[in-house]
């Protein structure tokens, strides 16, 4: 070592000694996360009480179960709830099975190879591609293509595409922390690769597949900007009784609100928006208590 | 996996209780006529037509009728594909939207259904605009002026030698076509530097906090926005329809004196359609007869009661195509001579 480096130390040596500095800086990281931390909280506080200010007045059950008016004391959301409520069940009906297989067979099945890392590499992009995009695909592949109209099922499958990344990747990290020491014990007792993935695995990895799961629904039925562009209408003033039939969605019905002129209709929009945010947490809920209650199952 | 099962099963019963139960009560009786009626397009028109959809639910509750805002523009892509029966639109057809439809081997019966004007506004504290002129206008919002036109007092010299904030329609909506027609004489040549937004509550919400501000948008966001806003005369120098500045309103909009700044608003039907659709046949005559009564409603101003009738044997006759395709331009054109 040459007298340069030994300085180099030396110096190093006396910062770390002096703990007052580091204490500071200690001190001085805290306070910052601190105030990162509450710059989120604060923020989200502040939207909220302003939607609760301004919506929860005009929030009652012939809002709820009222249909589209041109009066904004008089327009209900009953149509738009019920729209999102049958996007949000065929959109996890498509998109569970297709996506957690997915899952599954990248995770357990698939040998490492080039062609896999494409696939990977692949996938991992998609979940970034911008929800309009996806819109278009649908609107040309599901709307035209295969002639399904603005339907419900033209929707659901559109937001399936939307979403399919999000749980691929989601089942595969739920997979990847089941231990590897249970598939050998399973394997060493006899059990083929399915008995092993059907009994250990998955009831393993199961509370965190579906807490991805759940919140990538959630995320789905906020979505306006896809369902927009393959035309979702505005004004529908009877609910879905099949899966062909058109629809409209919270997030459109707010959409149109809050561009009226008329100031009440604001006022309809913020109460629409409070419905949507107890949508998204009772599913959010729903979520955090799958994987509370599946957490204290599983014994290793 | 049990609990899935069962979460499941809660989920889906929600789901199938929201449908079959407690649902609203459908007026019973009235008409028996059944069918559907889809519609989509201006964003501009929708307010009318949503107004006459509820109303004609009252009437005919068997009847669907949809509504969709896709823009004039988008409507009209619509309208080609036969996806729907009515297109509404914020100006007459174009030559290209209407050779797609011959293309497309359809007929449309063109239906003027009410009257817009654009407001032309600044902040209240402006206490120095007493009224544009059409040649004032032109030189502020040219796309020549971009960059060069950038403080009041080079409007008119004693105007405050301070900067002017322009805000203005986006340049996917129908209000902005109409205003650069009108005012620049060209379709959709206008400058760039200024704020543009689709939705006009954004630009209220500039030009109301800000005291160098000049802004255009729909009439009916000034009239809901009135002690924010201060609306300015415009003087488009021809006497025939009303000498000096005049303010936007419902009579000199009506009358025809608001010029060039006031539109007609349309809703074109498929003619194919109504042969075979009794209910879109009986949707368009409820349309036409309750204008009077539901443009108003919805903000918008009526056509004189003549004008409906025109637009009614116009429709009872079944009279395809469009009588604006001929016009260079639709600026200041009084509709009870064209239809005649």
């Amino acid at each position: 070592m040459g007298k340069k480096g030994k300085s180099k130390i030396k110096k190093r040596l006396k910062y770390f000694s002096n703990t007052r500095v580091y204490e500071y800086q200690d001190q001085a990281f805290k306070y910052f996360g601190l105030f990162c931390t509450l710059i989120g909280v604060v923020v989200l506080m502040l939207l909220l009480g302003d939607v609760l200010y301004r919506g929860l007045s005009r929030l009652d059950w012939d809002f709820i179960m009222g249909l589209p008016s041109r009066r904004a004391a008089r327009a209900g959301i009953f149509t738009a709830w019920v729209g999102t409520l049958w996007i949000m069940v065929l959109t996890a009906v498509i998109a569970f099975p297709i996506g957690i297989s997915a899952g599954l067979y990248l995770e357990e099945y698939n040998k490492r190879s080039r062609l896999s890392n494409i696939i990977e590499i692949n996938i991992a992009n998609l979940a970034g591609v911008p929800s309009i995009i996806y819109g278009l695909l649908g609107l040309e592949l599901f709307a035209r293509a295969l002639r399904l109209g603005e339907s419900v099922l033209t929707g659901a499958l559109t937001l399936s595409l939307l979403i399919l990344p999000i749980i691929i990747v989601s089942t595969r990290e739920a997979l990847k922390a089941v231990p590897y020491s249970i598939r050998e014990g399973s394997y060493a007792l006899g059990a083929s690769k399915w008995q092993t993935i059907w009994f250990q695995v998955l009831p393993a990895g199961v509370s965190g597949i579906f807490t991805g799961v759940i919140l990538s629904l959630s995320r789905a039925i906020g979505e306006t900007a896809p369902l927009i562009v393959i035309g979702a209408l505005t004004f529908v003033p009877f609910v879905p009784e099949g899966v062909l039939d058109s629809f409209t969605v919270l997030p459109i019905q707010i959409f149109n609100w809050v561009s009226r002129p008329q100031k009440e209709f604001s006022e309809n929009a913020a109460a629409a928006i409070i419905i949507l945010l107890s949508i998204t947490f009772i599913m959010n809920g729903i979520a955090v208590y799958i994987r509370h209650k599946w957490q204290k199952k599983v014994k290793w | 996996m049990k609990k899935i099962i069962f979460s499941g099963a809660v989920v889906f019963s929600v789901f199938a209780a929201s449908f079959l139960g407690c649902g609203p009560k459908r007026d019973s009786g009235g008409s028996k006529l059944s069918g559907a009626v889809k519609i989509d397009g201006s964003s501009t028109v929708y307010p009318i037509t949503e107004a006459t959809a509820e109303e004609f639910r009252i009437e005919y509750p068997s009847v669907k009728v949809t509504i969709g805002v896709s823009g004039t523009g988008g409507g009209f892509k619509k309208f080609v594909r036969s996806e729907i029966d009515i297109a509404e639109a914020s100006r007459p057809i174009k030559k290209s939207e209407d050779s797609a439809v011959a293309a497309a081997k359809i007929e449309y019966l063109e239906l003027p259904i009410a009257y817009d004007g654009l407001a032309v506004v600044v902040n209240p504290q402006n206490t120095w605009v007493d009224y544009l002129t059409v040649e004032e206008l032109k030189k502020i919002w040219e796309p020549e002026a971009q960059g060069k036109i950038v403080k009041w007092n080079q409007i008119r010299p004693n105007w405050p030698n301070e900067e002017i904030h322009l805000f203005g329609a986006g340049h996917e909506s129908g209000t902005f076509d109409y205003f650069t027609e009108a005012i620049v004489g060209i379709t959709k040549a206008s400058r760039g530097d200024y704020t543009a937004s689709e939705d006009d509550n954004v630009l209220v919400q500039g030009i109301s906090t800000d005291k160098f501000a000049l802004g255009y948008f729909g009439l009916a966001y000034y009239t809901e926005n009135k002690d924010k806003l201060r609306p300015i005369p415009i003087d488009d120098k021809i006497d025939e329809n009303g000498k000096g500045p005049i303010l936007a309103s419902d009579e000199t909009v009506m009358n025809g004196t608001y010029q060039p700044l006031s539109r007609p608003l349309f809703i074109y039907v498929n003619k194919n359609n109504t042969d075979s659709n009794p209910s879109l046949d009986s949707f368009v005559t409820f349309y036409i007869d309750n204008a009077n009564v539901l443009v108003p409603d919805a903000k918008y101003i009526p056509l004189s009661k003549e004008v409906y009738e025109l637009v009614k044997k116009r429709f009872k006759e079944k009279k395809t195509g469009s009588v604006f395709l001929g016009k260079e331009s639709t600026v200041g054109v009084k509709l009870e001579e064209i239809l005649k």
